[in-house]
C-alpha cells in the first residue's frame, strides 16, 4: 500500500490530505483544529488527523508532498523587484528579511516540522514538491468523475502561473500553458475587494453576493484601462494602476483616481458605488471566464471541463460557465482554493510520480461528497456535552431526524452536526445552520441574530437532487455549492413598482419567490444538492422536511458566527450554540434545545472573533 | 546549509538563471544587512505575494 500526505502551509489555510493507494482516506484544514481562521501555521492537528483516520503512523508514509516550490516563488519575487527598482524598495525591505531567515529554507522548516510528528522518519528524502497550479489541476481533475478534461486553474497567484490550462487523460495531466504574474484575474478580483472595504483573500465572496445589488457600469472602465482582454480570455493587466508588485496595499492613487475617490474604509456603510462597483468586477471577472473557457473548448475539444484555484469559488460564474454550454460537463474542486494544494500535491504525487493507477469512475466523483473530515462516535459526542454542562435527549436516529425538521418547519434555527467534517470553505450538511427557506424573515434573523454578518449577504438553498429542477433553472449535481441558478419563474413573484424602486439592501427583505430566504435580489441562489449516497441523514432530514411542507428546500449556512472557523467539535458547536440565537441543536442523536440549557453556560460570542 | 546550497545551484541550472546569480548575491547582502538591523519579520502586507 501507497501512503501519500499532502500539505499546504505557510501562506493562508494551511491543510493536510491523505491518499491510500490513490483513494482519498482524510483531509482536513488546520483552522478547524486550532480555531484560528485562515491559519497559516504548520497544519499539526490536520496531520495527527489524518494519520489517526488511516489508522498508520508517520513511519507509514511513503511521501509527503507539498503544494508548491519555493525557490521558483523566490525567483519571480526577486525578478518582480529587480523589473520595478528603485520602486518597490519599501516592500523589498519587509519582504526580504522573511525569506532569508524563513522561506527560503522551507525545505528544513518543513523537516523539523515533521520530525515534530516523528522524530525518527527519514523525511528529507520522502518530502517532495509540487507547483501550486499543477497541484491545483491534480486537485480538480483526478477526483473528478471524468476519464478526460480539460483543467483550468485561476487564482490569485502561485509561483509565477496566475492561470494555467492542463489536459487530463486517465493518470496522466499535462500542463499546456500558463498566464503569469502580475497578470492575475484573481488579484484584479481582490484590488476590488480591497478597494471597496472588505478583506483580501476571504471578503471576495462578499463582492460576489453585493454584486447583485448594482449595476457594472464601471466594466467598461475596468476593460478600457485595467485589463487588456483578448478574445480567447487571455489578459495583460497595466500596473500603473495597481500597487501589490511593489507595495503593501492592493490599489494606488491612480486607480483611486479612475474610479474617483479613495477606498471605502471596512465596515464604512455600503453605498450604491460600491455594489456597482462589485457588479462591474463580477460581470468583467464572467466575461474572462466565459472567453477562457470557450477557447479552451474550441482548441481541445474536450467536452469536459475541470475548474480549481480560488476564483473557481466564483460560483456565479461557474454557473455561467455551465449553462453556456461550451463544455458538456463541468467538476469544481470543492476545496478550490489553497487548502485543496494539500490534496492536489499528494494526487499528482500518486498518479504523476507514482504513476498510480486511476480506476475508472463510476460517473461519481471520487470526493465523498467532501465529507473527508474528523467524525465523533454517538458515545464519544455523549461525554464531551457532558462535560460541557449541555442538557440533552439522546433520540434514536429517526426520532432526531422527526425532531429536527418539525423545528425547521416551525421556522426555528437548528445548528446540525453530524458525520465527518467537511473539506473546503463550505458546510455542506455536517456543520451547518439550517432553517426554513419560506420563511420571509429568515435571512434577516440568521444574518443579524446568529451568523452576526452583514445585512446584505445571501444564503443558500440545499435541495434533494431529485427536486432541483422544479425549484432552481438547474438539472444537474452541485453538491458543493459550486454552481449559482436562478429560481424558476413559476416560483418567482413579481416585485411591484415601489418594491423594485427600492434601494440595495431594502430590496433583499422583500419576498421574491415561494422561498425568499434563499433568494437573491437578482432571483438566484447558490445551490447544494443533496444526494443519498454521500450524505443520508442530511438526505432523509430533507425529504421528512419536504413531508411536512412540500418543500424540498432548506437554508443552509456554515455552523459558525462571523470571524469564526466553521465548528470542529461537539464543544465548538455548543459554544457557537450558546452564543448566538440558535434555538435547536443536533449533534449525533442528541438532541438541545435552548430553553433548556443553563442560562450560566451562554458566552458573549458575538465579539469573540476578529471581523473577516 | 551545504544541502540547500547543492539545491539552489541545481535550481538555477535547471532554471537557466546563471545571470540571476550576481543580483542575487547583492540582494542577499543587502537583505542580510536588512535582516541583522531589524527585528521582526512580520509583514504587513495586504496580500501576501509569496
Amino acid at each position: 500500500m501507497k501512503y501519500v500526505l499532502g500539505i499546504s502551509a505557510y501562506y493562508h489555510d494551511s491543510a493536510a490530505a491523505l491518499l491510500r493507494d490513490g483513494e482519498i482516506v482524510a483531509a482536513a484544514q488546520e483552522e478547524r483544529f486550532s480555531r484560528r481562521k485562515h491559519d497559516a501555521r504548520f497544519p499539526h492537528h490536520a496531520v495527527a488527523y489524518c494519520l489517526a483516520e488511516a489508522g498508520i503512523g508517520a513511519a507509514d508514509l511513503d511521501h509527503v508532498a507539498f503544494y508548491d516550490k519555493p525557490f521558483l516563488k523566490f525567483e519571480r519575487l526577486l525578478e518582480t523587484y529587480l523589473a520595478f527598482a528603485p520602486r518597490g524598495f519599501r516592500s523589498f525591505r519587509i519582504a526580504i528579511p522573511v525569506w532569508l531567515r524563513e522561506k527560503l529554507f522551507l525545505k528544513d522548516l518543513l523537516i523539523r516540522e515533521l520530525k515534530k510528528v516523528d522524530a525518527g522518519a527519514p523525511w528529507f528524502e520522502k518530502l517532495l514538491f509540487g507547483e501550486h497550479h499543477l497541484s491545483h489541476a491534480a486537485s480538480a481533475f483526478y477526483p473528478s468523475p471524468f476519464e478526460e478534461a480539460a483543467v483550468l486553474t485561476l487564482d490569485g497567484v502561485g509561483e509565477w502561473a496566475t492561470s494555467s490550462l492542463a489536459i487530463g487523460r486517465g493518470n496522466r495531466l499535462e500542463m499546456q500553458r500558463e498566464i503569469h504574474f502580475p497578470h492575475s484575474i484573481g488579484l484584479l478580483y481582490s484590488a476590488f475587494t480591497y478597494y471597496t472595504g472588505f478583506k483580501v483573500n476571504s471578503g471576495e465572496y462578499k463582492v460576489m453576493g453585493l454584486a447583485p445589488y448594482g449595476e457594472p457600469k464601471y466594466a467598461d472602465l475596468i476593460l478600457e484601462h485595467l485589463l487588456d482582454l483578448k478574445e480567447d480570455g487571455s489578459f495583460r493587466l497595466d500596473q500603473q494602476y495597481f500597487d501589490y508588485c511593489t507595495g503593501l496595499t492592493m490599489t494606488n492613487a491612480k486607480f483611486a483616481e479612475l474610479f474617483g475617490g479613495p477606498r471605502r474604509k471596512p465596515e464604512e456603510l455600503l453605498t450604491q458605488k460600491h455594489m456597482d462597483l462589485a457588479a462591474s468586477v463580477q460581470k468583467v471577472t464572467e466575461e474572462v471566464m466565459l472567453r477562457l473557457t470557450r477557447s479552451v473548448a474550441r482548441e481541445t475539444g474536450q467536452q469536459n471541463l475541470c475548474l480549481a484555484g480560488g476564483v473557481a469559488l466564483n460560483c456565479v460564474a461557474n454557473g455561467k460557465i455551465l449553462r453556456d454550454g461550451a463544455f458538456r460537463r463541468i467538476w469544481i474542486q470543492p476545496a478550490a482554493g489553497d487548502a485543496g494544494g494539500a490534496l492536489g500535491a499528494a494526487l499528482s504525487t500518486y498518479y504523476g510520480m507514482l504513476e498510480g493507477e486511476r480506476t475508472r469512475s463510476n460517473g461519481h466523483d471520487r470526493m465523498r461528497g467532501a465529507y473527508l473530515g474528523p467524525a465523533f462516535a454517538q458515545h464519544d459526542i455523549e461525554q464531551r456535552l457532558t462535560a460541557a454542562g449541555a442538557k440533552f435527549d439522546r433520540l434514536s436516529e429517526a426520532d432526531m431526524i422527526a425532531r429536527a425538521a418539525r423545528d425547521l418547519a416551525d421556522g426555528k434555527a437548528l445548528g446540525w452536526f453530524q458525520g465527518r467534517m467537511e473539506f473546503g470553505p463550505r458546510a455542506l450538511g455536517g456543520r451547518s445552520i439550517l432553517g426554513d427557506a419560506r420563511s420571509p424573515t429568515m435571512q434577516k434573523m440568521l444574518n443579524l441574530k446568529v451568523k452576526y454578518r452583514e445585512s446584505f449577504r445571501p444564503f443558500a438553498p440545499a435541495v434533494l437532487r431529485e427536486d432541483v429542477a422544479d425549484w432552481f433553472e438547474l438539472d444537474d449535481d452541485s453538491p458543493y455549492m459550486l454552481l449559482v441558478a436562478d429560481v424558476v419563474r413559476n416560483r418567482r413573484r413579481a416585485m411591484t413598482e415601489a418594491e423594485q424602486a427600492l434601494f440595495g439592501i431594502d430590496k433583499l427583505n422583500v419576498p421574491r419567490s415561494d422561498i425568499p430566504a434563499v433568494t437573491h435580489v437578482d432571483y438566484s441562489a447558490r445551490v447544494q444538492t443533496v444526494h443519498e449516497d454521500t450524505n443520508p441523514r442530511y438526505y432523509a432530514l430533507l425529504r421528512q422536511f419536504k413531508q411536512l411542507t412540500g418543500c424540498p428546500v432548506i437554508v443552509n449556512t456554515s455552523f459558525n458566527v462571523r470571524g469564526e472557523p466553521i465548528v470542529g467539535s461537539p464543544e465548538d458547536a455548543f459554544r457557537c450554540f450558546m452564543g448566538t440565537e440558535i434555538d435547536v441543536l443536533t449533534v449525533g442523536n442528541c438532541y438541545l434545545e435552548k430553553l433548556r440549557q443553563s442560562p450560566s453556560l451562554k458566552v458573549d460570542y458575538k465579539d469573540a472573533f476578529e471581523l473577516d | 546549509m551545504m544541502s540547500f546550497l547543492k539545491e539552489f545551484w541545481a535550481f538555477l541550472r535547471v532554471r537557466k538563471k546563471f545571470w540571476l546569480a550576481p543580483t542575487l548575491i547583492a540582494m542577499a547582502l543587502l537583505g542580510a544587512l536588512i535582516v541583522l538591523s531589524q527585528g521582526s519579520a512580520v509583514a504587513p502586507f495586504i496580500y501576501t505575494l509569496f
